[in-house]
């Protein structure tokens, strides 16, 4: 098989890539090793409404709930509210992913490119030195699709990097560690996407509680790797669900793993480009990565239809994406993963002096980015290493 | 030897991504490791369900 592309991976990155490139003209293959895209779901759905909304036509079919906004709950138990209304806030729309993946995926195939499933991508293929495609499987057989770019989009446990010598695999720092229920209990807030801090919850991480319906939410936990032991994020959740939600249902669970080590060096090489997880493109403080993933793949897309043509797909001409990129989702998540470095070594003591600091003060309006501005203005000293940069 | 404990593991791919040998993957739902595992452990301490255990080999 023949084609001007081939793309790893039919999550949100991949499927947003395949689109803009088929839009554009390329013919694309599209490669998922999954039988079903989107399940199992490795993720708490949370995303900004604005953001998503300049990215996709929006879809009542994947949307599970609406949020008034985020709720933060200090060690001590003491509570901050920010409302969801400001551009730019962290969440809005709490997702049905199986849904809503496997509608990026259609909206792909709407737009031209192939879609396989059931086909794992196991190499990739060279000619004098160079990636001239990939070697997969599918369900089962062996397949060769030659194309002269191949864009990585196969998430956190990504493998396009490596076969292209980059070194993408993630430092236990660098990977929130995760383990989630989908709950059902009377006691959920429907209104609020709630996250609670504390060393002792969810030691380098929080634990998040996203609705997801009447008496439903995604209850989950996200640990540092580095502070993580074998099996530490589900016994974690266990508690707090003992002290939190002892009445719960527990009717799904998931596990999973999200790149927070910021900007790796490079997300380029030789006729390969990786993009959404693949390129560690989630944001190192909220571990969200479906905005930047869908944004990287808008991007890639779209510069994979300019050069393919051209034949231009060395590492050099390949600069204007990892520009790109940089420029635009890398600024905030370089910005983010130095606030990460700092917060995860503070102590509850810490985590509580800085909540109470804001007492008395109206964050409701404010979107994470303020937030941290009214803190670094409320702590001065405590804050300094992070002044320079939040302005 | 690193063992993998098929009936605990959430096939979550999270191991995968940290292996600094490459020599882990997931093919739906279960976990393949490869002879370049140099069983540093770095898998075994980041599986959140803790479905990855270094043994040592027996010895024959
Ligand atoms: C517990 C948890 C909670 C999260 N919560 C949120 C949240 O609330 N909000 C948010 O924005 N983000 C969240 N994230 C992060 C978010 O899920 C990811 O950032 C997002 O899915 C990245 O999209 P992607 O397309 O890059 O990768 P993925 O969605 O992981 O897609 C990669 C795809 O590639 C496929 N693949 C891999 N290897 C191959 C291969 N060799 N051949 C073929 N196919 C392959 C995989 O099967 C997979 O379908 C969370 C993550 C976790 C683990
Ligand atoms: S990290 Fe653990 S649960 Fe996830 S795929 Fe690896 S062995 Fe399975
Ligand atoms: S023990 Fe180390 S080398 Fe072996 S699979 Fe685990 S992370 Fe990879």
């Amino acid at each position: 098989m023949k084609c001007d592309l081939v793309v790893v991976g039919a999550g949100p990155a991949g499927s947003m890539t395949a689109k803009a490139a088929a839009e554009a003209g390329l013919d694309v293959v599209m490669l998922e090793k999954r039988q079903e895209i989107g399940d199992p779901v490795r993720c708490a759905e949370g995303v900004s409404k604005a953001a998503l909304k300049k990215l996709v036509e929006l879809d009542p079919v994947w949307i599970s709930a609406e949020v008034k906004g985020a709720r933060l709950r200090a060690p001590d138990g003491t509570e901050m509210v920010m409302s969801e209304n400001r551009a730019g806030a962290e969440v809005g729309y709490v997702l049905e992913r199986k849904v809503f993946d496997r509608a990026l995926a259609q909206d792909a195939a709407e737009a031209g490119a192939k879609v396989m499933v059931k086909t794992r991508a196991l190499g990739l293929l060279w000619d004098g030195g160079v990636p001239s495609g990939i070697s997969a499987q599918f369900v089962g057989e062996s397949l060769k699709i030659e194309a002269p770019l191949i864009i990585g989009a196969d998430g956190v446990e990504s493998k396009v990097g490596r076969w292209a010598g980059l070194d993408t695999a993630l430092k236990p720092k660098d990977i929130e560690v995760c383990a989630q229920f989908l709950v059902q209990d009377e006691k959920i807030d429907e209104e609020y996407c709630e996250f609670y801090l504390g060393n002792e919850i969810a030691p380098g991480g929080y634990v998040w509680s996203f609705p997801k319906g009447e008496n439903l939410a995604n209850v989950g936990i996200g640990i540092l790797g580095s502070k993580a032991n074998s099996g530490t994020p589900i016994r974690l959740l266990r508690e707090f669900m003992k002290n939190n939600f002892p009445e719960g249902k527990v009717l799904e669970m998931m596990v999973g793993g999200v790149p927070v080590s910021g900007p790796i060096e490079t997300t380029t090489a030789d006729g390969v480009i990786l993009v959404g997880d693949a390129a560690r493109q989630s944001d190192p403080i909220t571990g969200g990565g479906i905005i930047n993933a869908m944004k990287a793949g808008v991007m890639a897309g779209e510069m994979a239809a300019d050069l393919v043509p051209k034949g231009e797909v060395d590492k050099e001409s390949l600069q204007i994406y990892e520009k790109m990129w940089r420029e635009t989702i890398g600024k905030q998540i370089s910005r983010n993963f130095a606030v990460k470095e700092f917060f995860v070594d503070l102590t509850d003591d810490d985590l509580n002096r800085l909540i109470h600091s804001l007492d008395g003060i109206d964050v409701a309006e404010l979107d994470l980015r303020g937030l941290l501005k009214v803190l670094i203005r409320q702590n001065p000293k405590h804050l300094l290493k992070l002044r320079h940069l939040i302005v | 030897m690193l063992t993998v404990n098929r009936y605990k593991c959430g096939y979550c791919g999270a191991c995968v991504g940290v292996c600094p040998a490459a020599a882990l993957e997931l093919v739906e739902t279960w976990i393949e490791v490869n002879d370049d595992c140099t069983k540093c452990g770095r898998c075994t301490k980041i599986c959140p369900l803790g479905a990855l255990e270094l043994v040592k080999e027996a010895q024959t």
